[in-house]
């Protein structure tokens, strides 16, 4: 079987195994809400400023959201020894990686969908700029956390404190992507500057760290 | 090669203390800042030696993951370490400047925050190592070291362009700004002896690396020694037992 | 100009520090060779 059909059935292992035990995402979309109104009732501010903060409090937001998702990528591969079944496999690595981080970027991506509302509902938002622009940059930015901390999970479970470990190592290089988002957010919101230098950053960042996670893998993988 | 060490001891320590002299007293004062400004001459050094030190780090961790040799991994974690140290120099001395010249400890300036970044996704790297158990350790620190060092010029240059959104006081001048030669002289020494202290250092942590593994394969091999001489285990496994109890009983040094 | 001077002993501070760290583990190091040489 080719690369991308091993990743398609993988993932659709995946979401239907997650469709049909729904405790997980339910719990997550549950934090999600209680992160959303938590901040709404830290920051309270006049629909001005609210455009200028916005951008950085949704982001942080879906940050904590999505690591929380990420944190359980691997744990039922890890409940049933899947990790060593794939391993023994002809299956290829890459496959793996794919259907995980596509599937994770679905479950993200639920999650914005979900908290989007309630962040425009609670902060009265109304963006100056262009809500295209906005998807876009949700959907770069996004892909930018799911992939590395698809990657960096797999990493984290080989470790002690493997739920600190996540968050720990996927900061600090997801950084420069979480500039990119909030501001080109911001720009937007306000509508005072273009997001193109920060979407061209987040598709070069997505570019760059997707290959890297590509290519290593599977070493990571096998790394035993 | 045994007598030049201790040779080049020497030499370090004369070129810190030549270094000093020029930063402190031959460079002239700066002409707006003042004498705070000589700060600058250990401010720099320190910065290009830490950012050396981060890209041996990645060459190292690449070696280790083509070769897998133990050689290359206790480079790439002496690199880093001393690297951290380096920064973290970087990180205190710029505030330290920044206060009495703008009256305030922290600027967003591209510079120090990319430093800061640096050094973040360097502590990370060795808190993965000392967190991480096992013979995979090593393998998966170089992947995140690979990670990081790419990071690096996204990291620039996104904390480039947010600055010219929201400009800030640079430290250390604009990129375009100009020294005066004499200034050069003495940043070009402090680079150089500290470039050479720098090198002392990760040879020391490097042969430490290098000698706790030696003694932690000897541990294991007394370990086995003892295990011989034991009668031979029980029948088989358990039913129910999982793997990652198995692996628990791996010994960490297997040979590939 | 206290801050010039603060910085050059933080530096050298952090410098020692590390040596000092670095000084342990050896010392740790040796210790724990004795050890295995022992018995």
């Amino acid at each position: 079987m080719t690369v991308m059909a091993v990743a398609r059935r993988t993932l659709a292992k995946d979401l239907r195994l997650e469709w049909r035990a729904k405790d997980a995402v339910n719990s997550m979309l549950f934090f999600a809400l209680l992160v959303v109104v938590i901040f709404s009732f830290s920051f309270d501010p006049t629909a001005e400023e609210s455009r200028r903060i916005a951008g950085g409090l949704v982001w942080v937001a879906f940050l904590f959201a999505a690591v929380v998702a990420l944190n359980q990528t691997w744990a039922r591969e890890l409940r049933n020894q899947v990790l060593d079944a794939y391993r023994v496999s002809p299956a290829p690595a890459v496959s793996l990686f794919l259907a995980k981080a596509v599937g994770n970027f679905i479950l993200v991506s639920a999650l914005e969908l979900l908290m989007t509302p309630l962040f425009v509902v609670f902060y009265n938002l109304r963006s100056v700029g262009p809500v295209y622009q906005l998807l876009l940059i949700a959907v770069l930015g996004t892909w930018a956390l799911v992939v590395n901390g698809t990657f960096f999970a797999a990493i984290s479970i080989r470790t002690r404190s493997r739920e600190i470990m996540l968050p720990l190592i996927l900061f600090p290089i997801s950084i420069p992507a979480l500039l990119a988002m909030v501001d080109a957010t911001t720009s937007v919101l306000t509508g005072e500057a273009s997001p193109r230098f920060w979407l061209q950053l987040l598709a070069v960042y997505d570019l760059v760290f997707t290959t890297v996670c590509l290519a290593l893998f599977d070493t990571v993988i096998n790394a035993e | 090669m045994k007598r030049f060490y201790p040779f080049f001891v020497l030499v370090t320590l004369a070129l810190l203390s030549y270094a000093f002299y020029q930063g402190m007293f031959a460079a002239p004062t700066e002409a707006t800042m003042g004498d705070v400004q000589r700060i600058f001459y250990y401010h720099l050094p320190h910065a290009w030696v830490a950012f050396l030190l981060f890209f041996a780090n990645f060459l190292a961790s690449i070696w280790y993951l083509v070769r897998r040799t133990e050689r290359a991994d206790a480079l790439a974690l002496a690199s880093a370490e001393v690297g951290v140290v380096f920064c973290t120099v970087v990180l205190v001395t710029g505030p330290l400047w920044a206060r009495p010249v703008w009256g305030i400890w922290w600027t967003w300036d591209a510079r120090l925050t990319s430093t800061l970044v640096l050094w973040l996704i360097y502590v990370s790297y060795l808190v993965l190592r000392r967190f991480a158990t096992g013979a995979q350790t090593q393998v998966l620190a170089a992947a995140l070291a690979i990670f990081g060092f790419l990071d690096v010029p996204i990291v620039y240059l996104s904390i480039r362009y947010f600055r010219t959104q929201h400009p800030q006081p640079v430290i250390g001048g604009g990129e375009g700004s100009g020294l005066d030669p004499r200034m050069w002289i003495a940043v070009l020494w402090n680079l150089a002896g500290f470039l050479a202290f720098a090198l002392l250092l990760v040879r020391l942590r490097y042969r430490l690396a290098l000698a706790e593994n030696a003694l932690e394969a000897a541990h294991a091999d007394r370990a086995l020694g003892n295990l011989e001489q034991m009668p031979p285990p029980r029948a088989s496994t358990q039913a129910g037992e999982s793997p990652e109890s198995h692996s628990a009983l791996k010994l960490g040094n297997e040979p590939r | 100009m206290k801050f010039l001077y603060l910085a050059y002993i933080a530096t050298w501070t952090i410098h020692g520090l590390y040596l000092l760290y670095l000084r342990g583990r050896y010392q740790r190091l040796r210790e724990e060779r004795k050890e295995l040489e022992k018995p």
